[in-house]
């Protein structure tokens, strides 16, 4: 028996992510795998350690790109834990929502190239399309569709603006569409069965061991979900299931993030209906700025715009409030108050110049929150000062991808990059 | 098992942190029993990572393991107090993502991990020098040039 060494990466066009697989061919047929990670190194733990604490959480987007707001998430909810602090109920509900809007990105970037792959091209623009739609809702709020940094310590950057409610329907609706479709066109075609059932199949005992968490361990049956284990922000007052799969190979990988994308609208659908409703605006209403300070040092939002002045861009600016804890001590003033009052001034310079800024007690904290690929910890170690004494990061993807050279040991060349982008190996956040 | 039993067991140290996760220092060489042990209770290791108190404490490295009871529903935070070139056995054959894990934390910190059947780095390239997460790293430290492979030169 002749064995061929065959080398897949780092830079393939079939390789989602830089990722060197090495492999040793029997025929077509996998004896051996070795899969070497790190080309997507950017020292973002040792960078955090240098940057302060407001200053680490644009560096979050990039960890998870295509979940960047459950990375804002974790983040923030892990330096409020080490802060102490309490968010406000409407931006707990808003997080809830864009961290759903996130997961069900995530999912729909897992299956669009798991369909590719396997010859499924229009799976591929289906998804794409139904995730633009998502990311519209995104662009609209948050002014940026990848690198959001919307989440942030103490709320949320901005609320939602008057269209938000249409939008996030109509993505949903298209979503739903498309995972309809999807549903049509995979769940039973007989080529797709083929290639993915009892294709790198992990059983429950080998996932545990390896760290396996989020949907790849749903997928062997493993009911764990740290929405229900451990519930945050209001995870506990909606109503939605865990969907599990059987026997843990790639069709059941692809089967449990569709199931999920249903149940994360579900969610999303029920928090609009429980959400408390934010301030309205009412188009002739216009609010003079000292009177929108006047308030907002007693911790009141005015409705109406905003009279800014000339240098502010003009009246005719819609402002959008943040929604934030009312801890002036950490959180940043809003930019009127900033810009117009000595009190927003000395409280902005005391955040954000150096030698000052958020300073936690000394301790240590660990987060999690359930990723779009897993539990999505952050553990952050603080002395008091204004920097992250030490900040890692416990990466789902990164346990799962130590097991891909075992998933994918006796099976064909060919089943290596659909299984490779069944479990939605994210650069970013698997080196850090 | 309960966490007091196997606390007085191995005459464990606790302390507070602000999560409220369980977390109790343990000697390095009673690491391996006390892992046996709570490996039929903590089915998945979340993760080893380490911080460096270079020149803050006397024994520069914190090992630091996470565990998570799906059973039980807790976590638990176990740490090992390591010195310069003092090695901690490996765990690679109680959980296999202990494999990853523990290459990370040599690869970063330089801390080397006894029994570990593959010990070498998995983030940076093998001729890097130094290990960029220890504290007298500098943020800005640049690295010698490598040689390209023959087979890259050619």
């Amino acid at each position: 028996m002749e064995k061929m060494l065959l080398n897949i990466g780092p830079s393939h066009p079939a390789m989602h992510g830089t990722v060197q697989i090495k492999v040793e061919l029997d025929g077509e047929r996998i004896i051996k795998a070795d899969v070497e990670i790190g080309y997507l190194h950017r020292g973002f733990e040792k960078t955090a350690e240098h940057r302060t604490y407001m200053q680490v959480l644009p560096y979050t987007d990039r960890l998870n790109y295509v979940s960047p707001l459950l990375n804002n998430l974790a983040y923030a909810m892990a330096v409020e834990k080490l802060l102490g602090i309490d968010v406000p109920p409407r931006a707990k509900w808003l997080r809830m929502i864009f961290g759903e809007i996130s997961r069900i990105t995530d999912h729909l970037t897992c299956i669009a190239p798991v369909g590719m792959e396997l010859g499924a091209f229009t799976i591929f623009l289906y998804m794409i399309k139904a995730r633009e739609f998502l990311w519209d809702v995104l662009d609209a709020t948050t002014g940026a569709r990848l690198t959001t940094s919307y989440i942030r310590i103490g709320g949320v950057k901005a609320d939602v603006p008057e269209n938000f409610q249409d939008l996030l329907k109509k993505a949903l609706r298209e979503t739903r569409k498309a995972v309809k479709d999807v549903h049509g066109l995979l769940s039973r075609n007989p080529i797709f069965l083929k290639r993915t059932r009892d294709v790198a199949v992990v059983s429950q005992e080998e996932a545990l061991s390896y760290g396996f968490t989020g949907p790849v361990l749903r997928s062997t049956g493993y009911y764990y979900d740290v929405r229900k284990a451990f519930p945050y922000l209001y995870y506990d007052q909606v109503d939605f299931e865990v969907p599990l799969g059987e026997k843990g190979d790639n069709y059941d990988r692809y089967m449990v993030r569709m199931k999920e994308i249903e149940q994360s609208i579900r969610i999303i659908e029920q928090s609009l209906e429980k959400m408390e409703r934010g301030p309205v605006r009412s188009e002739d209403e216009v609010v003079e700025a000292y009177e929108a300070i006047k308030a907002s040092h007693e911790g009141k939002y005015l409705d109406g715009k905003l009279k800014l002045g000339p240098n502010l861009e003009g009246m005719e600016k819609e402002v959008y409030y943040q929604i934030m804890a009312k801890v002036p001590r950490y959180i940043l003033p809003p930019k009127e108050d900033l810009y117009r009052t000595m009190e927003g001034m000395i409280r902005h310079f005391k955040l954000i110049m150096s030698g000052h800024g958020l300073r936690p007690p000394a301790g240590e904290v660990y987060v999690p929150v359930e990723g779009g690929n897993g539990e999505l910890g952050f553990y952050i170690v603080s002395d008091g000062g204004d920097r992250p004494y030490r900040l890692h990061l416990r990466a789902p993807v990164f346990s799962i991808m130590s097991a891909l050279a075992k998933m994918i040991e006796g099976h064909y060349i060919a089943d290596v990059i659909p299984t490779f982008a069944s479990i939605n190996m994210i650069g970013g956040e698997l080196d850090r | 098992m309960g966490l007091e039993e196997i606390e007085r067991e191995f005459s464990l140290e606790r302390i507070e942190t602000a999560d409220g996760i369980p977390t109790y220092y343990c000697e390095k060489e009673g690491l391996l029993p006390l892992m046996e042990k709570l490996k039929s209770d903590f089915e998945i290791l979340l993760d080893i990572t380490a911080v460096d108190y270079f020149g803050k404490r006397e024994k520069r490295f914190e090992v630091v393991y996470l565990l998570l009871s799906l059973s039980q529903k807790i976590r638990l935070r176990i740490k090992v107090r390591l010195g310069e070139g003092e090695k901690v056995s490996t765990l690679s054959f109680l959980w296999k993502n202990a494999n990853w894990l523990e290459r990370e934390v040599y690869d970063m910190f330089g801390i080397e991990f006894e029994g570990h059947p593959d010990l070498r780095r998995i983030l940076l390239y093998p001729e890097f020098k130094g290990h960029p997460l220890r504290k007298d790293y500098p943020l800005k430290k640049s690295q010698p040039r490598i040689k390209l492979l023959r087979s890259e030169r050619e």
